[in-house]
């Protein structure tokens, strides 16, 4: 389908980094059934340089939802979080060559994806963090936030 | 393997349809409205065409108004007996809550101008029944507009008896007959149906041509003002090839239905035998009252956007009521009114046949589908959490 491009579909049809992460330090889950896309991204980190050394996701959604969960593991594997932590659903949308108008609210998971599994590491090993992690609880529908 | 199963949404045009279709475009070329002999000849090809669809719907030539297709045939057939109701200081309609969007949104229009919409619930089989449409209508009903089946589920709707109810109360019975025209008998005398909508691109016609029959005695409302084309109902120069196709296809639906019925209904029960073996799926709508070629189940865990994309890799074009295939963060209102909750919504699958399809392609859906729909499950949180027993199955 020409609906989305070559980037987008090999991505849909060939997700990087799918799957359960048994062992992960962090677990973050964004959406709702309701919406139709949810998110669940696990990451590993290393406790000496703050970096996340793997990174996995399970997705339920469309074909951009797969894609940009796919593309988002990928721009964070390998980074320190303070960096990762920098990614914008824009990032993660131009790395796949664009989105339709319509199908850009699908894309906004993923960086909400990450931030919350960042969030539930930080929470689990006692880190301090500031009120931008605060705000994603997961719920579309209670996010007051602006993407 | 190429399989096309998407025949509610549009089908491929007839031999017999175009072979009408293609001397109309250079040998029949004349404009109906002119007193010139090529004129005529293409106003003698107009009244064929119409006289075709008279007498398959059992009406009189003048009762049928071609359209630009099966929207602008809804909104002109809610409008003209909604004028007509006002006139009588009747303005209250009808209708259900899974007619198509051609219908709810110009009765929202209608709405917004005054008039009261009740609008019935579904049951749980995907069938309304004339006594909700007994119970609905007040002293100021002028219309009941009820589709005879419906396009994403394909239920088929108890319509002669909705109009012997309509006629007993003395409201206009206008019935949104799109998926059905051409694909199941009609005959708005012995069914006591008004108004009738149908378009021609659901039968193996072209698309952008609709008919509007409208009961003698019953005034029609412009939507579109100019010439005095459609006895001055609809202005607009006749799309004489898009009418002639429509008609011949028709002729060629009407003519074939039993047999295309027949061909068709066995493939339609293995697909659905097929889907409903998928553990956590459902069928959507009645399993035996629904059209020959409709097929529309739902699989727990997944959504239907990522399903369609997966099957268009492997050749096989198909639908769903997901919120992603639709543009809005709702899923499709048809299955929402069925009972379905969100959640179980977006994962559906719609697969319409026509008899074009051929037995192999069946069995080549019920080869790929159930691998698809287990790979997206097992990317699928919600699926994880459905097996994990963190949330319960609804299905
Ligand atoms: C039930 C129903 N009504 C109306 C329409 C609109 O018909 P058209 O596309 O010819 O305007 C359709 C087709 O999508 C339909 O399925
Ligand atoms: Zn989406």
């Amino acid at each position: 389908m020409a609906l989305y491009s070559d980037k987008v579909m090999d991505h849909f049809q060939n997700p990087r980094n799918v799957g359960k992460m048994d062992d992960a330090d962090g677990i973050g889950e964004v959406g709702n059934a309701r919406c139709g896309d949810i998110m669940r991204m696990y990451i590993k980190v290393d406790p000496e340089s703050q970096t996340i050394t793997d990174v996995k996701f399970n997705t339920f959604g469309c074909g951009s939802a797969i894609a940009t969960s796919s593309m988002a593991t990928e721009l964070i594997k390998g980074k320190p979080i303070s960096q990762a932590l920098q990614l914008s659903n824009k990032a993660v949308v131009e790395a796949l060559d664009g989105l339709p108008a319509y199908k850009l609210h699908c894309s906004v998971l993923a960086e909400e994806a990450v931030k919350a599994a960042v969030k539930d590491y930080y929470d689990k090993n006692g880190i301090a963090y500031g009120p931008e992690l605060q705000s994603c609880d997961g719920d579309c529908e209670s996010c007051g936030v602006e993407h | 393997m190429n399989v096309y199963a998407d025949n509610a949404a549009t089908t491929a045009v007839s031999q017999a349809a175009l072979d009408a279709m293609l001397p109309c475009f250079q040998d029949i070329a004349g404009n109906p409205s002119s007193l010139h002999s090529p004129g005529q000849r293409a106003a003698e090809k107009l009244e064929e065409a119409r006289e075709i669809f008279a007498r398959r719907l059992h009406a009189s030539p003048r009762e049928i108004t071609f359209t630009s297709g099966g929207s602008e045939a809804d909104n002109q057939a809610l409008r003209s007996a909604a004028a007509l109701g006002a006139r009588k200081g009747k303005k209250h309609i009808v209708s259900t809550k899974f007619e198509h969007h051609a219908i709810l949104h110009t009765l929202t229009a209608l709405e917004r101008e005054g008039y009261e919409v009740t609008l019935l619930d579904i049951p749980p089989d995907g069938v309304v029944t004339a006594q909700q449409v007994k119970d609905a209508i007040r002293e100021d009903t002028c219309l009941v507009t009820v589709m005879f089946a419906n396009n994403e589920i394909g239920t088929i709707q108890p319509i002669a008896e909705i109009g012997a109810v309509c006629r007993e109360a003395g409201v206009l019975f206008h019935t949104d007959a799109v998926q059905a025209a051409g694909h199941l008998p009609i005959d708005v005398e012995e069914m006591k149906i008004d108004l009738l909508s149908l378009s021609a691109h659901k039968f193996h016609g072209p698309k952008g041509v609709g008919v509007l029959y409208v009961r003698r005695g019953i005034p029609l409302v412009n939507l579109i003002y100019g010439g005095a084309q459609e006895r001055g109902k609809r202005a607009g120069t006749e799309n004489i090839p898009g009418i002639v196709g429509a008609a011949a296809a028709f002729d060629e639906a009407c003519a074939n239905m039993e047999k295309n019925a027949a061909y068709l209904t066995p493939l339609r029960d293995k697909l659905i035998a097929g889907l409903t073996a998928i553990p956590h799926s459902i069928l959507n709508g009645d399993a035996q009252r629904r059209l020959p070629g409709n097929v529309n189940a739902c699989f727990e865990g997944i959504e239907g956007e990522s399903l369609l994309l997966l099957l268009d890799a492997k050749g096989i074009a198909a639908s769903s009521g997901s919120a992603c295939t639709s543009g809005s963060l709702d899923p499709s209102h048809v299955l929402l009114a069925l009972g379905r909750p969100h959640e179980v919504a977006h994962g559906s699958l719609r697969l319409s046949l026509s008899e074009y399809n051929k037995p192999e392609e069946i069995d080549y859906i019920l080869e790929v589908l159930p691998g698809i729909v287990q790979y997206l499950r097992d990317m699928s949180p919600v699926w994880d959490e459905l097996e994990q027993g963190q949330r319960p199955h609804i299905i």
